[in-house]
């Protein structure tokens, strides 16, 4: 242990991390921080229509589709929730390089990171859907209401404090994905932390970037907890 | 006018099919407040949901305003569940909006204007004595006032049909009698036809002038409530409108006593002290074993059971004289024994 310190933590390292942090972290939380807000904003336009078909185009939904289509739609989500994102990143290059025109860089982690995440969102935005008391579903279609004025007027309405939630696990599990966007050249905290840190063999600035990813994660975390419970009006006394 | 015509619907479970409703025939008069009442699982609630197609019937029809609704497509059928609306048992306000906001919900669907649906929503806060809660959300009300919001919310479109699922099923008695005057009071000044789904005899006594019996899927008894508390006839209807009646009668036909059982048919009788005039004008002190009897409209219903003491000529006269009072039928059930009788007193009884 102590030999671990001297070796990694000894003042001529720790000058060096110091110089690292203060001459790039600023600049690479506002790379990793674009990426996650990118990549989220994107799963979340394809992921929460997604799951509100997944939800409304059930058999025992309110607008059932045809059956092969739901098994289709459901065996993609499963499919890519299945890949591990690293390798994905890799499969999808050619797709990465028709969409963004360059298969490396920021923009082009963007990518891989829509795909990965989407389904997820899909599947978050599902469970906040069905928890929604199908009673009320009943009330709406019993006063008219279309399958879109239903899902619009009713559903998202109901479940908004829970789709806060699951925006939140998304956002912060999309920021866990960035750190793997130094494989394909994008930028970042985890990009740098590989190569300045794990590469030039100094463990401070490893530390200091999974400290910073830390604090970002509890920042969304509790921002989310908070916007959650703040919409949430079935609580009495508020 | 809403007519039921050899409506039959099935379900196919896991446990194999399941005829929910059986050849169902009914004529629902517009003005009425008709009661549907039946134990669980006789098929009330997916009777109610045919009439506006949120199930659709496996065979008959519903015939609303000269409409077979369902022959309907799923786009017209959305116009007229503005005309025939619904409240609920669970009330099944939206938790995240407003008390306003949730009445304003049907007036959105049929795109009005937002000032004039406000202006609407505002109005039936107070039709249904809510004014001051616009802008509270519904979990800061009590269970009677969410089915207030419900009912204004169901109001808002200005209905024909106002469908009532168990709506008072989770209320307790008292504001279940409130909500059953708003219920009447909504019946007779906007002209609005009622139906209403219930197991509570209590709720039919109350609001409903004519009432069907289901059973098993069934419509076993139909017709005017009056007449129908009077005189039930089948044992579904006798178990609803006489629940504790029923099994205590019985265990006292073999108790060797004199018995008259009366049954009143809508007998001014509330205002006649019967057994009391029998006592002083025949010198007879009855004794009333059991009685289920209901003021309906001012006019007694129901059962009464009498013991007489005395033997068969005291009997003979308390008969005579309780056979004067219009609308009272007179059954003389007695198992007659000496040993009884002859005491000077009957045994006072429970």
């Amino acid at each position: 242990m102590g030999d671990y310190i001297a070796t990694y933590y000894n003042p001529d390292k720790i000058a060096k991390a110091w110089s690292v942090i203060q001459a790039d972290f600023l600049r690479e939380t506002g790379v990793t921080l674009y990426i996650t807000l990118m990549a989220t904003l994107f799963a979340i336009l394809i992921g929460l229509p997604l799951g509100v078909i997944l939800v409304t185009g059930d058999s025992k939904g309110i607008h059932p589709l045809p059956k092969p289509l739901m098994a289709f739609l459901n065996g993609l989500i499963n499919l890519l929730r299945s890949a591990p994102f690293i390798i994905l990143i890799v499969v999808l290059m050619p797709i990465t390089r028709a969409i963004v025109g360059k298969a490396v860089g920021n923009a082009a982690v963007i990518v891989p990171l829509i795909i990965a995440a989407f389904p997820f969102v899909a599947r978050l935005v599902e469970g906040s859907l069905r928890e929604v008391n199908p009673n009320i579903i009943e009330m709406s279609l019993s006063m008219g209401a279309t399958t879109w004025q239903t899902v619009t007027h009713v559903m998202l309405p109901e479940s908004v404090p829970s789709l806060i939630t699951s925006f939140t696990t998304a956002i912060t599990t999309i920021l866990g994905y960035t750190a793997m966007s130094g494989a394909v050249g994008g930028g970042g905290l985890g990009n740098l932390a590989i190569t300045q840190g794990q590469q030039r063999y100094n463990q401070a600035v490893l530390l200091a970037a999974l400290i910073v990813l830390v604090i970002l994660v509890q920042v969304f975390q509790s921002v989310g907890t908070h916007l959650a419970a703040k919409a949430d009006k079935r609580l009495k006394n508020k | 006018m809403i007519e039921l015509q050899n409506l039959s619907k099935n379900f196919v479970t896991a446990d194999g099919p399941v005829d929910a409703l059986k050849h169902v025939n009914l004529t629902i008069r517009d003005g009425d407040i008709y009661g549907i009442i039946g134990m669980s699982g006789a098929g009330k609630s997916t009777l109610v949901r045919c009439i506006n197609m949120l199930e659709r019937p496996t065979e008959g029809s519903v015939v609303w305003d000269g409409k077979d609704l369902g022959a309907l497509s799923e786009k017209q059928i959305q116009q007229v569940r503005h005309q025939i609306t619904m409240i609920f048992q669970s009330f099944n306000l939206l938790m995240q909006r407003t008390c306003l906001e949730n009445i304003m919900l049907p007036l959105k669907l049929i795109h009005m204007p937002r000032a004039e649906a406000r202006k609407r929503a505002m109005a039936l806060l107070e039709t249904v004595g809510l004014p001051d809660k616009a802008n509270s959300y519904p979990a800061q009300l009590s269970g009677g006032q969410q089915q207030r919001i419900a009912i204004a919310r169901a109001l808002a479109t200005d209905p024909k049909v106002l469908l009532c699922d168990e709506a008072t099923s989770a209320l307790d008695p008292k504001t279940t009698h409130a909500i059953l005057e708003l219920i009447r009071e909504i019946n007779q000044k906007m002209g609005i036809t009622v139906i209403v789904i219930t197991h509570q005899m209590s709720v039919v006594q109350e609001i409903c002038n004519r009432v069907a019996i289901l059973e098993n899927g069934s419509v076993v008894e139909e017709g005017d409530v009056s007449e129908i508390f009077s005189n039930p006839r089948a044992e579904a209807t006798r178990a609803l409108v006489y629940p504790d009646m029923a099994e205590g009668m019985d265990s006292f036909g073999t108790a060797h006593q004199q018995m008259v059982r009366l049954v009143f048919q809508g007998a001014g009788a509330a205002t006649t002290p019967l057994i009391a005039s029998m006592a002083i004008e025949c010198g007879i002190a009855a004794n009333i074993l059991a009685a289920t009897t209901r003021t309906l409209g001012g006019k007694v219903y129901g059962n009464m059971l009498l013991n007489i003491p005395g033997g068969p000529d005291e009997l003979a006269t308390a008969v005579k004289f309780l056979k004067k009072t219009p609308n009272v039928t007179v059954q003389v059930d007695v198992e007659y024994d000496a040993e009884t009788a002859e005491g000077e007193e009957a045994e006072p009884r429970g």
